[in-house]
């Protein structure tokens, strides 16, 4: 079963991209956004843990949330890709079932 | 597809209510189904028709009764979160025997039912909060 699991808690400041992390499974997918966009980005402390985690699950990002915030595309770490509100439909009809990591 | 969402936080108290709507309004001009908003804890905020946010600010109120006017969206707020809130349609004003009632076009106030009623019916039950 997929499930796609939503993130919208900075990891600098909540804990809840690093439960999640702990409970998804290979396979599934994360979508980071409102302030969840922030673990998408290069140069922090999160950078490995997200690459190493990107191994078994697809991560996204909202790009609107980006750009929201005023963060270049180019500052997201490959492999994470960007999408728009209707790739987040998308994403949630792709999956079995949408999880919110709130 | 048929879609549910819940609504957990309150308008213009951090991103969850822009989100929910955002994400309401892409499911429905793709060409999905919602069957319900259910607005629960918060949320229910976001059903009173007293906000008057300044002229250049998006009116999160009024942007959701649109939406249900023009998809004919099914706007349920929980009745014990909107008494706790002084969330009051014209029924639960007359109940409580309150002297107004403030409940934006296009939302009704129930219970709790009507969330599992939306989990069972619909395909996906997408979840914003703070």
């Amino acid at each position: 079963m997929s499930i796609l699991h939503t993130v919208n808690k900075s990891p600098f400041e909540k804990s809840s991209l690093d439960s999640c992390l702990k409970y998804a499974k290979g396979g599934s997918a994360v979508l980071l956004y409102e302030d969840g966009v922030y673990a998408a980005l290069k140069g922090t402390n999160m950078e490995d843990k997200v690459k190493s985690a990107a191994q078994g699950i697809k991560f996204y990002v909202l790009g609107p949330d980006l750009k929201a915030r005023g963060i270049a595309d180019d500052r997201v770490i490959d492999g994470i890709a960007i999408v728009d509100y209707a790739g987040f439909v998308d994403l949630s009809v792709e999956s079995d079932k949408v999880s919110a990591w709130v | 597809m048929k879609f549910a969402v819940q609504v957990n936080e309150g308008p213009y108290q951090h991103q969850a209510a822009d989100s929910a709507y955002q994400f309401t309004k892409a499911v429905l001009e793709k060409g999905h189904e919602v069957f319900r908003v259910f607005f629960y804890h918060d949320g229910v905020n976001n059903a009173t028709k007293l906000t008057t946010p300044p002229q250049d600010d998006r009116n999160i109120v009024n942007r959701w009764s649109e939406l249900s006017e023009k998809y004919s969206l099914d706007l349920v707020v929980c009745v014990a979160a909107a008494q706790r809130r002084g969330i009051v349609d014209e029924g639960e004003a007359k109940r409580n025997k309150k002297d107004a009632e403030n409940i934006a076009p296009g939302f009704r106030i129930s219970g709790l039912g009507q969330l599992i009623e939306a989990g069972v019916q619909a395909d996906r039950l997408v979840v914003f909060g703070d």
